[in-house]
């Protein structure tokens, strides 16, 4: 009796103490994983949060820039990649700082609700409509209108031409819209659910164009992921031409009138960094030496061609 | 095929050299995994233990909530977190999304159940004599719950690696919660294995893919091999 019970009192102390580890090497854990972020240099490093349009990431353009940024202003760059209309969610829920997205009509809105602030527009670029090499639509070097028109009007009849949409309420999703709109049909009724031809991938552009590659379908995508991606795939660009196809990026701070803890200051530096000549000099150039020609173009110079004010490309925010 | 042979090569480069992007999102990996283990066992296994003996209406009932949320769809408890953590959600306030504390939290809350489950089987299964003994010998009641919890405490080593290995191989709150983040420090950073996988498929980076999921059964592997050795000694 007396053995057992001195028995218990051992084991009981050394679950105790056992208890009292874990819960401390748990609390240790949970400090290095929350604390560090604060604690490494002296001077406490600025955070940045951004939300991006997936082209800018999967074509590692920002992962180019950030680290030009990281360096010259000491903060630390956060990206998370979603499609345009994810971006703006979290922007309109303030879980970010910036947003690059690339939807001007969406973009106005966000503007005119009051959750984005100083939109500057930083790159410019083309969309493509790239399918199989044996174009079984016949839509090489068609207009867009007419190319989209083709596919719709042959993946009706052919089990072989199918279009893979983005289906994310992506920016590159409502250029798709919108150019079946220009070639006169509603999106709802005459494209979405109209046959097996039309697919959603419900995805970022990389994945997009991996999965169109899979199925030997066409896709729209913007050119610079397409680019990216292409000593990958087999699909070749049939469509590149037409005004509707341009593609605009800007990017623009969340309003800190609404979300008083966002980081305005650093939001405003890396929009100003964007549009510094330095800057758009390696916008422009990015990709040159691997793809043979730039995946973005440079703003500054063109806002006439592309369609917005002079400011919104030159002055920096204040 | 040969995508196959290539990547596993590739992967086994990757493996071998310690690549250091390979590495520390492995290493973030366990420390994410582990952390909400531990705090999922500090709770899980209390409350299985006081579920398991405690006498009160509606015990099956719990009993059986509990085994229903074992399969808690991953996505659902990303939502979940999302929304309560989202600056504009209830504790928006502590800035949580997009970290590896928040990882942490989808994580403990996903595999609570499971562990509390499986607790209550391993105190349920102990033998019955030696509660009877322990009872009949006088022990007090935190004595007779340590010694019970001893005798089974195999079963809760495994409840503890079921745990672990359901966090580690989980991608769909990882992601919704984590955002897949690769920053410049390793803490700022919500890339994991999971999320990596998805992530560098999707981009057609196959080998770096098996690469991170052979890193990822090796993981898993070893947790395993560690319990039944354990366990048979």
């Amino acid at each position: 009796m007396h053995v057992l019970r001195y028995f218990c009192l051992i084991t009981m102390h050394r679950r105790i103490i056992f208890a009292v580890a874990t819960i401390m090497v748990a609390l240790m854990l949970i400090c290095g994983c929350t604390g560090t972020t604060t604690d490494p240099t002296p001077v406490e490093k600025q955070q940045l949060r951004i939300a991006t349009t997936t082209s800018l990431y999967d074509t590692k353009l920002l992962d180019h820039l950030t680290p030009i940024f990281e360096e010259k202003y000491n903060a630390e760059v956060l990206v998370v990649s979603a499609g345009t209309g994810k971006a703006l969610e979290y922007g309109q829920r303030g879980d970010v700082d910036v947003m690059m997205v690339h939807d001007r009509a969406r973009e106005d809105t966000f503007i005119a609700d009051g959750y984005g602030i100083d939109r500057r527009v930083f790159a410019y670029n083309y969309f493509v409509l790239v399918g199989p090499e044996s174009d079984p639509a016949g839509v090489k070097a068609m207009a867009p209108e007419a190319a989209f028109t083709a596919i719709r009007e042959k993946g009706m009849a052919d089990k072989n031409v199918v279009f893979v949409s983005r289906g994310d309420a992506s920016g590159t999703h409502s250029k798709e819209k919108a150019i079946w709109k220009a070639a006169g049909f509603n999106y709802s009724a005459d494209v979405q659910g109209s046959g097996d031809w039309y697919q959603e991938a419900g995805t970022g552009m990389g994945a997009t164009l991996t999965m169109t590659n899979e199925k030997e379908a066409y896709t729209l995508s913007d050119i610079g992921t397409y680019l990216a991606y292409k000593g990958d795939l087999k699909l070749v660009t049939l469509v590149d031409e037409g005004d509707i196809l341009l593609n605009v990026y800007s990017v623009m701070q969340i309003n800190p009138e609404k979300f008083p803890e966002t980081n305005s200051t650093i939001a405003k530096d890396w929009i100003n960094f964007l549009i510094s000549d330095d800057i758009q000099k390696e916008i422009g150039s990015f990709g040159v030496d691997k793809y043979g020609q730039p995946l973005f173009y440079a703003a500054q110079n063109d806002w006439e061609k592309i369609g917005v004010a002079e400011a919104e490309v030159k002055n920096p925010v204040a | 095929m040969y995508e196959i042979v290539e990547g596993v090569l590739e992967a086994l480069r990757l493996i071998v050299t310690l690549d250091p992007d390979v590495m520390a999102i492995a290493v973030r990996s366990i420390v994410i995994s582990l952390t909400a283990t531990i705090i999922a066992s500090i709770f899980a296994i209390p409350l299985g233990a006081a579920i398991n003996f405690g006498t009160f209406p509606g015990r099956k009932s719990l009993i059986n909530l509990i085994q229903t949320l074992y399969s808690l769809p991953t996505v659902i408890v990303g939502l979940l977190i999302f929304l309560l953590i989202s600056r504009v959600g209830p504790f928006g306030f502590m800035r949580l999304l997009f970290t590896p504390t928040a990882m942490i939290i989808a994580q403990t809350i996903l595999i609570l159940p499971i562990m509390t489950g499986l607790t209550i089987s391993a105190l349920s299964a102990v033998d019955p004599v030696i509660r009877d003994t322990l009872r009949s010998l006088g022990a007090t009641r935190l004595q007779f719950l340590v010694n019970v919890l001893k005798e089974a405490r195999f079963a809760i080593l495994a409840t503890v690696a079921v745990g672990f290995g359901r966090a580690i191989s989980e991608v769909g709150a990882a992601i919704l919660v984590g955002g897949n983040i690769a920053a410049s420090s390793f803490a700022s950073s919500t890339r994991v294995l999971t999320t990596a996988i998805s992530l560098e498929t999707s981009m057609g980076n196959i080998s770096q893919s098996i690469a991170l999921g052979i890193v990822l059964l090796v993981i898993a592997l070893g947790v395993n091999l560690a319990i039944t050795t354990v366990q048979h000694r």
